[in-house]
């Protein structure tokens, strides 16, 4: 019961942080069109190595509704979610293969969340043509991957 | 070197090297643009030629759009939406290059030419 409490108590820290972060990332103006370092998945990485995908999942999608829902639209919300869900499957099973650390994990992460979006954008605006940013992402994606993942793996070892 | 840190630097150089192939393949195979199409929610809605200087107000369901061609180039100056991403974008001249504008549903794509190519789907 006790252990139950704690990680419940731990969970709803997890989600207000992940939520103050990207808020605060909201401030930090973007280099390129759709490129954002994604402050919040520092807490998905440390979730994913301390606790285990359901529970990362699980704050994940939390965190994007009520992100959602406090900052954004419902266009941002379909978003949020294909590229938290890409990216959080693409990180699991590279977690459970073994071959890469926190930081690689983290970039194939940052890399298939852009993809997610970036699909999402040519299903919604039935433009093919958007498949021109592709490059752009991809590299936004691997910066992005290695900034959660370092800023990840130092909370994983001092927390 | 750790195994795994020695997987991680072969993933960025993949990733880094199919960027580059794909960015080269855009940059090379697209040759300079003679139209900026407008498409809303979908559908082609007008194009206008790049060689003239105009500025046209595109509107759709949720607001509006400025679309400002100077000198061969298309740009969004102004927009209705909140978050003002497609201000943020380049001006786009090369065929394949597009603006997108995702809260009102409005892309301008610029198309070649010699291809009657459109991009909607």
């Amino acid at each position: 019961m006790r252990v139950k409490t704690r990680s419940v108590a731990l969970m709803g820290v997890c989600v207000a942080f992940a939520m103050i972060l990207s808020y605060v990332e909201s401030f930090i103006p973007s280099p390129v069109y759709g490129v954002k370092i994604g402050l919040p998945n520092i807490v998905t990485v440390y979730l994913l190595y301390k606790c285990g995908a359901a529970r990362a999942g699980a704050v994940s999608v939390v965190r994007v509704i009520l992100t959602a829902l406090l900052f954004g639209s419902v266009m941002s919300l379909i978003y949020s979610l294909a590229g938290a869900f890409l990216s959080l499957s693409v990180m699991v099973i590279l977690k459970k293969t073994n071959l890469f650390s926190k930081v690689g994990v983290s970039i194939a992460g940052g890399v298939s969340h852009n993809i997610a979006q970036l699909a999402v954008a040519v299903a919604i605006t039935g433009v093919g043509a958007v498949a021109y940013y592709l490059p752009t992402l991809v590299l936004g994606g691997v910066v992005a991957g290695i900034v959660v993942g370092i800023a990840g793996a130092t909370v994983i070892k001092r927390v | 070197m750790k195994k795994t840190v020695r997987n991680d630097i072969i993933l960025v150089l993949i990733l880094a090297v199919s960027a580059l192939l794909l960015w080269l393949c855009v940059s090379l195979f697209s040759p300079k643009g003679a139209y900026a199409v407008v498409t809303v929610d979908g559908a082609e809605t007008a194009r206008y030629p790049l060689s003239e200087n105009t500025e046209v107000r595109i509107e759709s369901e949720s607001g509006y759009n400025i679309l400002v061609i100077k000198d061969g180039k298309a740009d969004i100056t102004e927009a209705s939406c909140p978050d003002g991403l497609c201000i943020d974008f380049h001006s786009v001249s090369k065929a394949g290059e597009t603006i997108v504008c995702l809260p009102n549903k409005t892309v301008i794509s610029v198309v070649g030419s010699e291809s009657e190519v459109d991009f909607a789907q």
